[in-house]
C-alpha cells in the first residue's frame, strides 16, 4: 500500500523525513534495497523512507578489525571490500541487501555456533529515532562497554525503533581453507547425537548439519546429493595445516564416510544457510525454529504427529528449517516444549499480515517490549506492525 | 563526584523500610548493625565509601521479587551488588537506598552438556562455572582478573571481558538465557538453551547496564571445549610503536590470538621484580602472543607470528616449551595490579579502549601528562582489541594526591575518545567515568539511553547515581516534541 518513496540522501534529511512523518503522524516503512521485504509481516504505511542513497564505506581499517559504513551501502560492496583484504563477516549472512537491511533483521548463518550473529558483530550505529531526534549507540572499537549497548537492540528490531543512518560492524579474517566430513544415511536422532559429539571434541566445529535424505537428494553438490540418503555435515575452517590435521583426527573419531573440499564445502553451506531445497515451488510455507539444540529431532517428531512436514537441522540441531503447510503455526509452536522459538521466514504477504511470524512474546516481556519501542518510537511511525501486530 | 542528595524523608522512614524487608526476608537476611553494614561500604573501587541505609540478602527469586516491590512501593532506591569487585564503583551503596545483595544465590542448577551450556544462580563466581565443567574439558570463556571472586552476576551488570576475549568474546557473547526482575517485581525470563532470543534483544540491552534495568536471578552460559593446545610467545620491541606495528601485522594476517597482551617499561619492570616471570628489561614494550587450538594450527602460527615480529623489528622472542613456561609468562601479566601495587602505596586503574593505531599517539600524550602533574603510570594493555589499562602511581596520603589521580585518569579517558575510542572496554562506567559521559556521547545519545531506562524502571529507583551524569524524571524524557506544520523536506527526493 506504500504510495510515496522519501529518498533522503544525508542523515539531515532521514531526520527531516522522520519530524515530517511525526508531524504529519504519517507512518513510515523503512527500506534499504527491500531484499527483505518478505521477512516479517507487512508493514501498513502510506510512505517509505528509502535508505539506499545513504551508501558509502566511512571507514575500513583491517587491522583494526572494524568497517563504519551508511545504512544504504550494498553488501555486495562490502563483501568485496572485505574479500579483498581476506576478512569477511564472521557470522555469515545470506547474501544480498544493504548493511542496514542486514543489521535489522538481524541474520546468521551456519556459523552462529561459532561466531555468534549480527548482534555480536554490531559495534555501533548512528540513526534517527522514531521521536525524530539523530542519535548514536556503541562506538567504533572493538572492545566496549560505555552506556547501554543500543547497537545489539537494533540487531533483529526490524527499524521498528530507529532508522539506522550508519553502522560500524566487526569484521574479522575469512578462513584460509575449509572442509566438510560427511556422514551418510543417519537418521534424525542419530545425527544430532554425532552433531554433538562433533561439536563437544576440541577441534573448533563452525558448521554442524543434518539434511535428511529427501533435502540432501535436492543439493547442487554432488557427493551430498548422492550420498545416498541423509547427509550429516561438519564443516572445519582455518589455516591449510590446521584444517588437514583437524580433518583427519575428527574423521577417524566420527568414522565419516567422506571429506568435502574447499569447492564443495563451499557451495553446500551457502545451501545450509539460505534453507535451500526446502519447500521451494509449492505452497508450503517455509519456518525457521531455534530450539536447544538436543531438542531439535523430537520437536519435529512432535510437529508431525499433526502435520506433514520436510525438516532440516543446522546449528547442531539448533536451528530447524522446516516447510510446513499452511496454517501449522499452532501446531508448530504448541512443539516448542524444551523452549525456544518458531518463526515464519517464508508466506505470502497475505498471510504474514494476518498471522504472528515471530513467536508471541509472554505478556510482561510484551508489556516491556511495547515500552522500549515506545521509548523509541512513541507514536508508531517507524515500520509499525513489522514484528507484532501494533508495535 | 557527586551522589544524588540522600532523600532525608526515606531515611526518617528507616524503622518502616526495615520492617517491611524483614516481613519478606526473615532472621539475618536483613542488616541494619553499622558494623555488619561496613562490608558493603564499597566495592572494587575503593576510593569511594558509602553505608547503606540497610542491606537485605534474599535467598529465593520470589523474594527479591517482593523486596523490589516493596521498595518501589515506599519510594526507595535499590543498589544490587554481587561479590563487589566493580573497578568503577557500580556496586556503591546510597545513604538513602537498600543495598541488595544477591550473595545467597550460589547453587549451580543444572549442567547440560548436550547442549553445551550450564545454568546457574547468579552469585556462583566466575571460576565456580569453568571449574564445575572442567573434568569434562570445558569451560567459560570470559576470564576477568577477579575470576576467583566475582560473580556471573556481575559479570552480566558489567559485561565483563578479560584476556581471552578477542578471540572468544565477552560476557554478552556467551550468555544464552537469563531470568531476572524489574524493580516493580516482574519476573522475566530472556533467551534459554537455545540461540537468539524471540523479539528484541532484551538480553543485548540488560548485559553490561551495570544494575540499572533489573537484577538478574538466573543465567544460563554456554560453555566451550578447552583447546588442545595452548603455547604463548613472549616478544620484546625497542620501542611502544613497534610492538603495536607487530599487533596490526600479526592480525592483517589473520591470526586471532587467544591472547594478546602488551606491557611497558614500567609494567615490565614491576612485575619482573614481584614473580620473576624471567621478562626482559632492556625492552620497552613487551607482547604476549598466545595461540590456542589443535597442535598443528598452534606450531605452524608460532612460527608465522615469530617472523612478523623479526620483520616488525623485536629484539627479544622467546616461545614457550612447557606449560610451566608459558603460565609463567602469564603470571607477570597477571600479577601486574599487585605489583604495582608493591612499588606505590596506591594505584588507580583506567580502563579506556583506542583504536590500535593510536597506540604510539596516547602513549606519548600520557607520558607527557604525567610528566606535568608528576604521577607517574604504567601499563598494560589488551593489545588484541585496543583495551588500555593504564596504572596512575599516587599516595593517598599524600594530600591533592588522589584528586591528582583522578584528573590525570579522566585526562586519559577523554584522549582515548578524542582518538576515536571510548572510556571504558570492560570495566563499566559505574560512578567513576559518569561525568565523563559527555565527552563521549551528545544530550540527544544519553537522552535516549535514559528512556530505555525509563521502560525498564520509570521511577528510577534501580542504582541511580550510575552511568548517567544527569537524571531526567521519565516524564520529562517521554515528552515527545512536535512541530505542527512547520516541518517540512523540500529537498528529499520524492518518487
Amino acid at each position: 500500500m506504500t504510495i510515496t518513496t522519501l529518498k533522503p540522501e544525508t542523515t539531515a534529511q532521514v531526520t527531516d523525513a522522520v519530524r515530517w512523518a511525526l508531524s504529519a503522524n504519517e507512518p513510515l516503512e523503512i527500506l534499504g534495497s527491500g531484499s527483505r521485504r518478505g521477512l516479517g509481516r507487512p508493514v501498513q504505511a502510506g510512505h517509505a523512507l528509502d535508505l539506499s542513497g545513504l551508501s558509502g564505506v566511512i571507514a575500513y581499517e583491517p587491522e583494526e578489525l572494524v568497517l563504519t559504513a551508511l545504512a544504504g551501502t550494498r553488501m555486495d560492496l562490502i563483501r568485496a571490500m572485505l574479500a579483498d583484504r581476506g576478512q569477511h563477516l564472521a557470522f555469515e549472512p545470506p547474501e544480498g541487501g544493504t548493511l542496514g537491511g542486514l543489521v535489522a533483521s538481524g541474520l546468521a548463518g551456519p556459523r552462529r555456533i561459532s561466531a555468534g550473529s549480527a548482534r555480536d558483530h554490531t559495534l555501533g550505529i548512528a540513526g534517527v529515532s522514531g521521536r525524530g531526534e539523530a542519535y548514536k549507540g556503541g562506538g567504533k572499537v572493538v572492545k566496549n562497554v560505555t552506556g547501554y549497548d543500543v547497537p545489539k537492540l537494533m540487531a533483529g528490531s526490524f527499524g521498528t525503533l530507529t532508522a539506522l543512518t550508519e553502522i560500524t560492524v566487526k569484521v574479522l579474517p575469512a578462513p584460509e581453507d575449509t572442509a566438510t566430513l560427511l556422514l551418510a544415511g543417519l537418521d534424525d536422532m542419530a545425527a544430532v547425537a554425532m552433531l554433538d559429539r562433533a561439536l563437544r571434541s576440541p577441534y573448533e566445529v563452525s558448521g554442524a548439519a543434518h539434511l535428511p535424505a529427501g533435502v540432501a537428494a535436492r543439493s547442487g553438490v554432488s557427493a551430498v546429493s548422492g550420498a545416498g540418503g541423509a547427509a550429516t555435515l561438519v564443516r572445519l575452517e582455518g589455516f591449510g595445516p590446521s584444517v588437514a590435521a583437524r580433518v583427519t583426527m575428527l574423521r577417524e573419531e566420527l568414522r565419516a564416510d567422506a571429506v568435502l573440499g574447499r569447492d564443495e564445502s563451499l557451495a553446500v553451506w551457502r545451501e545450509v544457510r539460505d534453507g535451500a531445497g526446502l519447500g521451494e515451488g509449492g505452497d508450503a510455507h517455509l519456518w525457521k525454529l531455534s530450539v536447544p539444540p538436543s531438542a531439535g529431532p523430537s520437536t519435529v517428531t512432535a510437529i508431525r504427529r499433526t502435520c506433514d512436514v520436510e525438516a532440516f537441522y543446522d546449528w547442531g540441531g539448533g536451528l530447524v528449517w522446516l516447510a510446513a503447510p499452511p496454517d501449522s503455526g499452532a501446531a508448530i509452536r504448541a512443539a516448542l516444549s524444551a523452549g525456544g522459538h518458531a518463526t515464519l521466514v517464508r508466506a505470502p504477504d497475505s498471510v504474514r499480515a494476518a498471522t504472528d511470524v515471530f513467536q508471541p512474546l509472554p505478556e510482561p516481556l510484551m508489556a516491556l517490549s511495547r515500552r522500549v519501542k515506545e521509548s523509541f518510537d512513541p507514536k508508531g511511525i517507524l515500520n509499525p506492525g513489522r514484528m507484532y501486530a501494533g508495535l | 563526584m557527586k551522589m544524588p542528595v540522600p532523600d532525608s524523608g526515606v531515611i526518617a522512614r528507616r524503622r518502616e523500610i526495615v520492617e517491611a524487608l524483614r516481613a519478606i526476608v526473615p532472621g539475618e537476611g536483613v542488616i541494619v548493625d553499622e558494623n555488619e553494614l561496613r562490608a558493603y561500604e564499597c566495592d572494587g573501587l575503593t576510593a569511594y565509601r558509602q553505608l547503606p541505609m540497610v542491606a537485605v540478602l534474599p535467598g529465593t527469586v520470589e523474594q527479591v521479587s517482593q523486596v523490589l516491590k516493596a521498595c518501589k512501593a515506599m519510594g526507595v532506591k535499590v543498589v544490587p551488588r554481587g561479590a563487589g569487585t566493580s573497578l568503577s564503583g557500580g556496586a556503591l551503596p546510597l545513604a538513602d537506598g537498600v543495598l541488595l545483595g544477591m550473595g545467597k544465590f550460589k547453587r549451580i542448577l543444572d549442567i547440560d552438556y548436550a547442549n553445551r551450556c550450564v545454568t546457574v544462580q547468579p552469585g556462583v563466581t566466575n571460576l565456580g562455572i569453568s571449574n564445575a565443567v572442567a573434568h569434562e574439558g570445558f569451560y567459560y570463556a570470559p576470564d576477568p582478573s577477579s575470576q576467583i571472586a566475582c560473580t556471573i552476576g556481575g559479570n552480566i551488570a558489567e559485561n565483563s571481558g578479560g584476556v581471552y576475549c578477542l578471540k572468544y568474546g565477552l560476557t554478552t557473547n556467551n550468555v544464552l538465557g537469563l531470568e531476572m526482575v524489574l524493580m516493580d517485581g516482574t519476573i522475566l525470563r530472556l533467551g534459554g538453551k537455545h540461540l537468539d532470543a524471540g523479539g528484541y534483544d532484551l538480553m543485548g540491552i540488560v548485559t553490561g547496564s551495570e544494575g540499572l534495568l533489573g537484577v538478574v536471578t538466573e543465567v544460563t552460559v554456554r560453555i566451550l571445549k578447552k583447546p588442545a593446545t595452548a603455547r604463548a610467545v613472549l616478544l620484546g620491541f625497542p620501542s611502544s610503536e613497534q610492538g603495536g606495528d607487530c599487533v596490526a601485522a600479526i592480525i592483517a594476517a589473520g591470526i586471532i590470538p587467544g591472547g594478546m597482551e602488551m606491557m611497558d617499561r614500567p609494567a615490565i619492570h614491576a612485575a619482573e621484580a614481584f614473580v620473576h616471570a624471567g621478562y626482559p628489561l632492556d625492552v620497552e614494550a613487551l607482547l604476549i602472543v598466545e595461540l590456542d587450538g589443535p597442535a598443528a594450527e598452534v606450531d605452524h602460527l608460532i612460527d608465522r607470528v615469530e617472523a612478523i615480529a623479526r620483520d616488525k623489528g623485536a629484539c627479544y622472542a622467546r616461545v614457550s616449551k612447557s606449560e610451566e613456561e608459558r603460565l609463567a609468562f602469564w603470571a607477570g601479566r597477571k600479577a601486574a595490579f599487585p605489583a604495582v601495587g608493591r612499588i606505590s602505596p596506591d594505584y588507580y586503574c583506567m580502563d579506556g579502549t583506542i583504536p590500535r593505531k593510536a597506540l604510539p599517539l596516547v602513549l606519548q600524550r600520557m607520558q607527557e601528562m604525567s610528566d606535568r602533574c608528576g604521577l607517574r603510570v604504567a601499563n598494560v594493555f589488551h593489545a588484541g582489541d585496543g583495551n588500555l589499562h593504564p596504572l596512575i602511581l599516587y599516595d593517598a596520603n599524600k594530600p591533592g594526591e588522589l584528586e591528582a589521580a583522578e584528573a590525570f585518569g579522566n585526562d586519559i579517558l577523554r584522549l582515548c575518545v578524542e582518538v576515536g575510542g571510548v572510556l571504558t572496554g570492560e570495566h563499566g562506567v559505574g560512578v567513576e567515568k559518569r561525568d565523563l559521559m559527555t565527552d563521549q556521547f551528545d544530550e540527544a545519545d544519553l537522552r535516549q539511553q535514559q528512556r530505555l531506562k525509563c521502560a525498564f524502571d520509570p521511577d528510577g529507583l534501580l542504582n541511580p547515581g550510575k552511568v548517567f551524569p544527569t537524571l531526567h524524571r521519565c516524564a520529562e524524557l517521554g515528552r515527545l516534541h512536535v512541530h505542527q506544520g512547520e516541518l517540512r523536506f523540500p529537498d528529499i527526493p520524492r518518487f
